[in-house]
């Protein structure tokens, strides 16, 4: 996988595919929300992205602490990076979305409040693998804190907004993805397009900056032995 | 590999086959305003070619540094 293309071209399809369609596709005519409905390409395709590279991310970590392999502590920090930068872009893209839909760009929504927690967690293990130098120890730590952060994300984004009021559809009698105002000509476009799309997108990065990772490990590995040898 | 890559392309052209469904509604008779005139004039085109430009650009630029990495490693190899 982190080495073939099949994928990547999926991914560049997948996108085009959601960038024309998403606009010329008719949508529901809802009041209030008019053509703002077609952010749910984009906004939601955020949130779908992180989950996805937060749940691989999590799946490294427990593979680490299993066989100790370095590797995996790579994936899993690289994952966690990726799922990060979608998170955010998500945070900022509903906060945008909110401002003209709900009136104001950040109204202390459950979601909104639940979307931060999740995410400064998950800032919290950047900082908490930064604050060791020695490699196994960080390792160790941040995988275990990882599962810890990843078992955070269910109360914060998916519960607890759920259980009390919440303008953010998913909330109280306002389910998401409701086939009332999502309906099959959205879903054709959302499903097969910007889900995979945008996911695709986030791996491609990441496996990139896994791929450098393991170079610079290589790198460093590599050349006191050369130097040795050389000044023998 | 190869036969891989047909597959999921196969897979993706069947879901383009799906998006005929297209039609007007209203939200309760009251019709809702959208942007159907500015599509009628054509402009909504000029975001789509933007967007797909922002694109285009990123994908060549991801795939630039996809290649380099590749190159890398075929060196440290």
């Amino acid at each position: 996988m982190l080495r073939q293309n099949w994928w990547k071209i999926i991914c560049v399809v997948a996108l085009i595919y959601t960038c024309i369609e998403g606009f010329l596709g008719s949508v529901p005519a809802l009041p209030i929300i008019n053509e703002t409905i077609r952010n749910l390409y984009f906004h939601v395709a955020m949130w779908f992205g992180m989950m996805i590279l937060f749940i691989v991310s999590v799946v490294y970590s427990i593979k680490y602490l299993r066989t100790n392999n370095h590797i995996f502590d790579i994936y899993a920090l690289e994952y966690a990076k990726g799922g990060i930068v979608f998170g955010c872009l998500g945070l900022l893209t509903g906060s945008i979305w909110a401002g003209f839909t709900w009136g104001a760009f950040w109204s202390n929504d459950p979601k909104q409040l639940g979307a931060v927690i999740a995410l400064l967690i998950y800032f919290a293990y950047l900082v908490l693998r930064n604050s060791m130098t020695d490699m196994d120890k960080r390792a160790r730590i941040g995988a275990v804190y990882n599962i810890f952060a990843f078992a955070m994300l269910f109360p914060t984004i998916w519960i607890i907004p759920r259980m009390v009021e919440s303008l953010h559809p998913g909330g109280m009698g306002n389910p998401a993805l409701d086939s009332n105002d999502i309906d099959k000509r959205m879903r054709i476009v959302f499903w097969p397009g910007a889900v995979p799309g945008w996911t695709l997108l986030g791996v491609w990065i990441t496996t990139l900056r896994i791929r450098l990772q393991l170079l610079t490990e290589k790198k460093h590995t590599s050349e006191p032995t050369k130097k040795k040898f050389s000044h023998a | 590999m190869h036969k891989k890559a047909y597959f999921w392309l196969l897979v993706f052209a069947s879901w383009f086959m799906g998006f005929s469904a297209r039609a007007q509604d209203s939200a309760g008779g009251k019709p809702v305003e959208m942007a159907d005139g500015l599509r009628a004039n054509g402009k909504i085109y000029v975001v789509i070619i933007v967007v797909v430009t922002i694109l285009l650009g990123l994908f060549a630029y991801v795939i630039r540094l996809d290649r380099k990495i590749s190159r890398l490693e075929k060196n440290v190899k």
